[in-house]
């Protein structure tokens, strides 16, 4: 372990960052989400904290792969990511992984945060299997600290059993704001996410939304938008930017 | 005749099923043996090849003796042959088939006072321009050259020239045209022909003195004949995409075992991890005496320079060789890439690929649809409780819970398939909903009341929306 090529970990945790907020720079390299099987804000919530990450770290060319792993139960339970409905700078580079067995599930995994080329790997597995215990937690945190690749691994209808993943979710879906054009219409995706165990950070509870492509908070999202209009439409019928960059919608 | 009149006639008749496909591998053999007695060969499917032993003839003692050697060659492999040799190839093919017993056409003669006996299927034809042949009378080269008419003499050849040229002037391919296949014999106009090559694939192996009984062993042996492989590749500046690992046991039995790359690759421990990967299930017996790795598919890739900062190259490992451990233990079909497809129906909008595969052009898709992040492997049927007057459900049962509808956007109308599917296929119409606790689904209806395409239309949930 002396001669570790390449040493990555988080930032440690200073007064300033105590509390987490989206487009931080340093995130941990293992996340995991806790949702609920019947709906897709855990897929939701990773694939929108993957972009944040991705946008804050800056230096994202676009053309490296995202690799998402589910294993059967997943599949089954929450069906297959759809290309359209993907966030559009992720459509083309997405690499899916149908793993049979949750163990098979784990070495897709493992040799994804291993692989240098990957911008980052999300994982979908079902309830707590006997496979991914505390040991195969701790392998995949040390694997993916070792070699900076981040990994957002969902856990649905599981149980919070022993891990070593640096931040830990518990999300689950919420009622949207109202479109601006069809205030009848669901809005943009919004989740109640609790993040119940963190390095770095002080445990909290947020309002999330995916404000087209930017992971905001609801409260920032609404104060920001208010003398404009109630709240934005979701699918961008009026967006100003056209540009591709998540970093480039970020505000000033 | 059929088989069964022919058994009738002959009971003790022997029948073979006919291979043509192990027939033409078996000539292309026989053509790159036969390289033997020219640097060149071409073959001439269904039965024949062409050498060019221009100049090579003397090696032989001649003309006459190489046929000879030919003849006897063949006989030796058990094979009956019929060889002629001629400037052109047209010329030869004529020989061989229609002429003189391994006859020969030196440079100086003229060719068609030899050629101008045969008959015009000598000129490979297709059948029904030797039945317009026929019809018109001619039978003979030499006729369709103006030789041997009642005219004879320089200004019959050229009538018959000009008639043929009016006759067939729509006939480019020479198959169809005789004049250009005469012209072809003659060696008036060009012949291009594809060569056979051997193409000799890398190959290494190991003869073991000591038979191998062990697994730790074989593992050695295998990382060595990796390391090998590289290196030959390496000469070739070529990377293995197919490998072939073949075991011969002691008892005689050979063991196969196959690896494909996501892409060219050489690297000896990427290699050799993947190859014993596939060792687990092999039986050693009395032991294995000769291992053999061969590429039976390689690339080029060319020699890239070693990265200097030696840290990256260690760090982790390439997409392509990750791909190729997941592809290794998961199966092909498990590691996949989404691709549009052009179409409306949502589960036919995307098809899965290989991810290292290149990607074919598509039209972006339409900004407008909102559509699921996922979408379920098969739609569910939900149960509608109650619904609204225009028909959209406030309560459904899915998945033995009861979800109260708040919002709805619809309906987005898809059509079937008309060019695809059978006229009893329904519409669908898509409706995006959110319940009572924000979970976001998309469901549809399948047909509406009274289009005539079956009972009262179903409800079915396809997509979660994030």
């Amino acid at each position: 372990m002396s001669s570790r090529p390449f040493v990555a970990c988080a930032a440690p945790a200073r007064l300033a960052d105590a509390r987490w907020r989206p487009g931080l720079i340093a995130q941990p390299f293992h996340s995991e989400i806790f949702a609920p099987a019947h709906e897709a804000s855990g897929a939701g919530l990773a694939l929108a904290l993957a972009c944040d990450a991705l946008a804050a770290a800056g230096g994202d060319d676009e053309t490296r792969q995202v690799l998402w792993v589910q294993d059967r139960a997943a599949i089954r339970l929450g069906g297959r990511p759809f290309l359209h409905g993907l966030p559009p700078d992720l459509r083309h580079r997405l690499i899916h992984v149908a793993a049979r067995t949750p163990a098979d599930a784990l070495f897709a995994l493992e040799e994804g945060v291993r692989c240098r080329d990957l911008a980052g790997v999300i994982g979908e597995i079902a309830g707590n299997p006997r496979a991914l215990d505390f040991t195969a937690s701790r392998r995949l945190s040390l694997t993916a600290e070792r070699h900076g690749v981040q990994l957002w691994l969902v856990r649905l209808d599981a149980a919070a059993d022993l891990s070593s993943a640096r931040m830990r979710w518990q999300v689950r879906a919420a009622p949207s704001a109202a479109p601006r054009w069809n205030p009848a219409a669901p809005g943009p995706a919004t989740w109640h996410a609790r993040l119940f165990r963190a390095r770095a950070h002080l445990p909290g509870e947020w309002m999330l939304c995916d404000d087209d492509g930017t992971l905001r908070l609801q409260s920032d999202r609404t104060a920001s938008d208010a003398p404009a209009a109630t709240a934005p439409d979701p699918f961008g019928m009026a967006r100003a930017t056209v540009g591709r960059s998540l970093a480039a919608r970020l505000p000033a | 005749m059929r088989l069964a009149d022919a058994r009738a006639l002959c009971p003790d008749l022997a029948a073979v099923p006919a291979d043509p496909a192990g027939d033409l591998a078996l000539l292309e053999r026989l053509a790159l043996w036969a390289q033997r007695w020219g640097p060149w060969s071409a073959i001439d499917p269904p039965d024949g090849f062409l050498v060019d032993v221009t100049g090579a003839a003397h090696l032989f003692g001649g003309e006459e003796r190489l046929l000879g050697e030919v003849v006897r060659a063949f006989a030796g492999r058990g094979l009956l042959a019929r060889p002629a040799l001629a400037p052109t190839a047209g010329a030869a093919w004529a020989l061989a088939h229609h002429g003189p017993a391994q006859a020969i056409l030196a440079p100086g003669d003229d060719p068609l006072r030899l050629l101008g006996d045969l008959p015009v299927a000598a000129l490979r034809l297709d059948a029904d321009v030797l039945a317009v042949l026929r019809r018109l009378g001619i039978k003979r080269i030499g006729q369709l050259a103006g030789l041997g008419g009642a005219g004879a003499g320089a200004g019959a050849e050229a009538a018959m020239r000009d008639a043929l040229a009016r006759r067939f002037h729509h006939h480019r391919t020479p198959a169809a045209n005789p004049l250009l296949r005469l012209d072809q014999l003659l060696g008036k106009v060009p012949e291009p022909l594809l060569p056979v090559r051997a193409r000799l694939v890398p190959l290494v192996q190991h003869r073991l003195c000591e038979p191998l009984r062990h697994r730790s062993q074989l593992d050695r042996v295998v990382a060595e004949l990796a390391e090998a492989m590289v290196r030959a590749l390496e000469a070739r500046s070529e990377g293995a995409r197919r490998l072939e690992l073949m075991l011969w046991r002691l008892d005689g039995a050979v063991l196969e075992r196959r690896v494909e790359l996501a892409a060219a690759t050489r690297e000896a421990g990427h290699l050799a991890r993947l190859l014993a990967s596939r060792l687990e299930d092999v039986e050693a017996g009395f032991g294995i005496e000769l291992v053999q790795l061969r590429a039976s598919w390689s690339e080029p890739l060319a020699l890239s320079q070693a990265d200097l900062e030696a840290a990256a190259e260690q760090h982790g490992t390439a997409l392509a060789a990750c791909i190729d451990r997941l592809v290794m233990r998961l199966g092909r079909g498990a590691v996949t890439r989404p691709v549009p497809r052009a179409s409306h129906i949502p589960e036919r909008a995307q098809e899965w690929q290989p991810p290292l595969a290149p990607l074919a052009p598509s039209q972006a898709g339409l900004a407008f649809h909102a559509r699921p992040l996922k979408l379920l492997d098969r739609p569910e049927p939900i149960a509608v409780l109650h619904a609204a007057p225009d028909g959209v459900p406030q309560r459904f049962g899915w998945r033995g819970a009861v979800r109260a509808v708040v919002r709805v956007e619809g309906p987005e109308r898809i059509a079937p398939e008309w060019w695809r599917e059978g006229g009893r296929a329904r519409l669908r119409d898509y409706y995006r909903i959110e319940d009572e606790a924000g979970r976001r689904y998309w469901i549809y209806r399948r047909g509406i009341a009274g289009d005539g395409r079956g009972g009262p239309p179903d409800w079915f949930l396809h997509g979660l929306f994030a």
